[in-house]
């Protein structure tokens, strides 16, 4: 009975602490276009997304997939390909955009949940190489370069989203809704299940539990949200090319999540803000962008593996 | 002359070279990933890198020592894996009792510090690297032209692979290294020194990548990016055969290789593309790899 009630209150602490943590992010967003260029914030946000959506696949199944940029990519493609030729308005190719990565997820995830552990990372990965050979050689995709001007549009006939202001609010307010249904998701009986097999897959099935079923519809829940971040993105940039698709694109994606803690609710969009705002900083020296990723992967992992949120929540003992 | 198909006997035997010695590049590479797997349980990133970094040794070797491909391919193996003996020493042997996936993103940031550092200094053409002397001509086999220099990386190669083979499955040190990946902290308990196996098998798994390298200098330019899209064919080559097997590794290398220059003559949109679709099969029809002992 004691037990119980601790649990509650320790459970009661928990949101409470995740809802003024979510609370001073909102604000911070919100108050954030007159500090920083909406276009920087606009990338970093659609970043945060693709990033939380990663996590939701890392942090809460154990599943690390290295091809999350042929969900991304590919949904900045057909969003970009439809609102530019097709021309729809602007919510349809975002639907579009994210459409395809659910089923591109369904497939890819149906293959790669047939093996376990660090071959999922290698077919996930080999997956996505297949898929950019593909972007190089589609016609539609106009190979090295990309799909450019693509219109922004009016969003629902009514906002002109050519206008940066109200292009921002219409990134944040799918990153926030977005955030809200991960958020839903990870705290759903079907986010604890996903935690049981994150924490032993054998017991899962020995209770009963289909793993494979819930591996499969993480996996697709993964992909579109990360398709709903590259559909955006290629409205904010009005362009879509074959760096979303490519691998180092992956690997950018991995390092966010690393960096922000594996597993935690907000380390995705502090990861994300912190490599994009590195990646700002350090666009003069080239292709030593590359190093500093590298340098910053190696040390995550052998000295910082809870990442900065995840730091900072057992400092203060808390959860975020 | 004769024609298949209406292909050139001429066309379709150079495809089926081409092939062959992709595919002994591959199962260098799939074979030291395998052996490292088995002692460390990590999946080394890093692979493609040293592989470009044996290339590379070749190249320093040449223009700053003048010392020629017949050093290189002695050196170079030596000196790429007295680095990947510093980095399992330094970095990776921290890592063991962890989630395999931290060993993959350890070895990814490395390759990309690796790479970017090369990208840098020698940019993203490649340098060139010339056949051996006694290599360069080849023979006239009425079917086709074999240049020596291709023959030889495909003998030498299977060479090595065997010789790998044979050590592993059939010495006394191979059963060491056998009885250490089943079960380590047994063979601990016999005396044997399991952390100085583990690393010198790293280093070997490297040097193997480095051996490749060398191999591919004459072949490819000397690049930066050369490792970077082959470490993802050899993983999915790893995908197909499965880890269990260094045997399998070795076929399912080579056979790839044919497979992928075959696709090169009858179908070449096809033909980058191939092996991924290859693995999507057998993982379809044999979910545990073709020689692999479970998943």
């Amino acid at each position: 009975m004691q037990r119980a009630a601790e649990a509650k209150t320790a459970g009661a602490a928990r949101v409470h602490s995740e809802a003024i943590a979510f609370l001073i992010m909102v604000g911070a967003l919100v108050l954030a276009p007159m500090f920083a260029y909406p276009v920087f914030l606009m990338k970093a946000l659609c970043f945060a997304l693709f990033a939380c959506a990663f996590n939701l696949l890392i942090g809460y199944v154990g599943l690390l997939s290295f091809g999350h940029a042929l969900f991304f990519g590919w949904a900045s493609y057909v969003s970009a390909h439809a609102a530019k030729v097709w021309g729809v308005p602007p919510e349809l190719a975002v639907l579009a955009g994210t459409a395809t990565a659910a089923v591109l997820g369904t497939i890819v995830g149906g293959l790669a949940i047939r093996r376990q552990g660090i071959y999922f990372a290698m077919i996930t990965l080999a997956l996505a190489q297949m898929m950019y050979f593909f972007a190089i050689q589609t016609p539609f995709t106009h190979g090295e370069d990309g799909i450019q001007a693509v219109p922004r549009g009016k969003l629902f006939g009514l906002f002109d989203l050519a206008d940066q202001a109200n292009m921002y609010i219409a990134v944040l307010l799918i990153f926030l809704g977005c955030f809200l249904l991960i958020y839903r998701i990870i705290n759903s009986p079907f986010g604890e299940v996903l935690k049981a097999i994150r924490e032993n897959e054998m017991r899962a099935i020995s209770l009963g539990y289909k793993t494979d079923r819930y591996k499969l519809l993480a996996f697709v829940l993964s992909a579109t949200f990360a398709g709903v971040a590259g559909a955006t993105k290629a409205l904010v940039f009005q362009l879509a090319s074959l760096t979303d698709v490519d691998w180092p694109m992956s690997g950018e994606v991995i390092l966010m999540t690393l960096v922000g803690g594996l597993g935690t609710l907000f380390g995705p969009v502090a990861g994300a803000f912190f490599v994009v705002t590195l990646e700002n900083y350090l666009t003069t020296i080239g292709q030593w962008v590359f190093v500093v990723q590298g340098a910053i992967f190696v040390i995550c992992v052998l000295l910082f593996r809870r990442g900065i949120i995840g730091e900072l929540a057992q400092l203060l003992r808390i959860k975020l | 002359m004769f024609e298949v198909l209406g292909i050139s006997s001429q066309a379709l035997f150079g495809q089926l070279l081409i092939g062959l010695i992709n595919g002994s590049f591959y199962a260098l590479l799939s074979l030291g990933l395998a052996v490292i797997f088995g002692m460390l349980n990590i999946i080394n990133f890093t692979h493609g890198a040293q592989y470009m970094l044996g290339a590379f040794t070749a190249y320093f070797l040449l223009r700053y020592a003048g010392l020629g491909y017949w050093w290189a391919i002695l050196v170079a193996p030596l000196a790429v894996g007295a680095t990947g003996i510093a980095i399992e020493r330094l970095l990776l042997q921290w890592l063991y009792k962890l989630d395999h996936l931290y060993g993959l993103l350890l070895t990814f940031g490395l390759a990309l510090i690796i790479e970017g550092t090369f990208r840098n200094f020698f940019g993203s053409s490649g340098l060139p690297y010339s056949v051996p002397p006694e290599l360069q001509g080849g023979q006239n086999l009425g079917f086709m032209f074999m240049p020596n220099y291709r023959a030889w990386v495909v003998v030498f190669s299977l060479a090595v692979c065997l010789t790998t083979w044979f050590v592993i499955e059939r010495t006394r040190l191979g059963a060491y290294l056998r009885a250490a990946t089943e079960n380590p902290t047994l063979v601990r308990a016999f005396g044997i020194n399991v952390p100085r196996m583990i690393t010198l098998t790293y280093g070997f798994g490297v040097a193997l990548a480095a051996l490749a390298g060398v191999m591919a200098a004459p072949i490819y330019n000397v690049s930066p990016q050369m490792g970077a899209n082959l470490v993802i064919v050899v993983f999915a080559v790893v995908v197909i055969g499965g880890m269990g097997s260094i045997m399998g590794a070795i076929v399912t290398g080579f056979g790839l290789g044919i497979i992928e220059g075959l696709t090169k003559v009858f179908f070449p949109e096809a033909s980058n593309t191939v092996i991924f679709v290859v693995m999507v099969v057998v993982l379809l029809i044999r979910p545990a790899g073709l020689f692999g002992r479970g998943a």
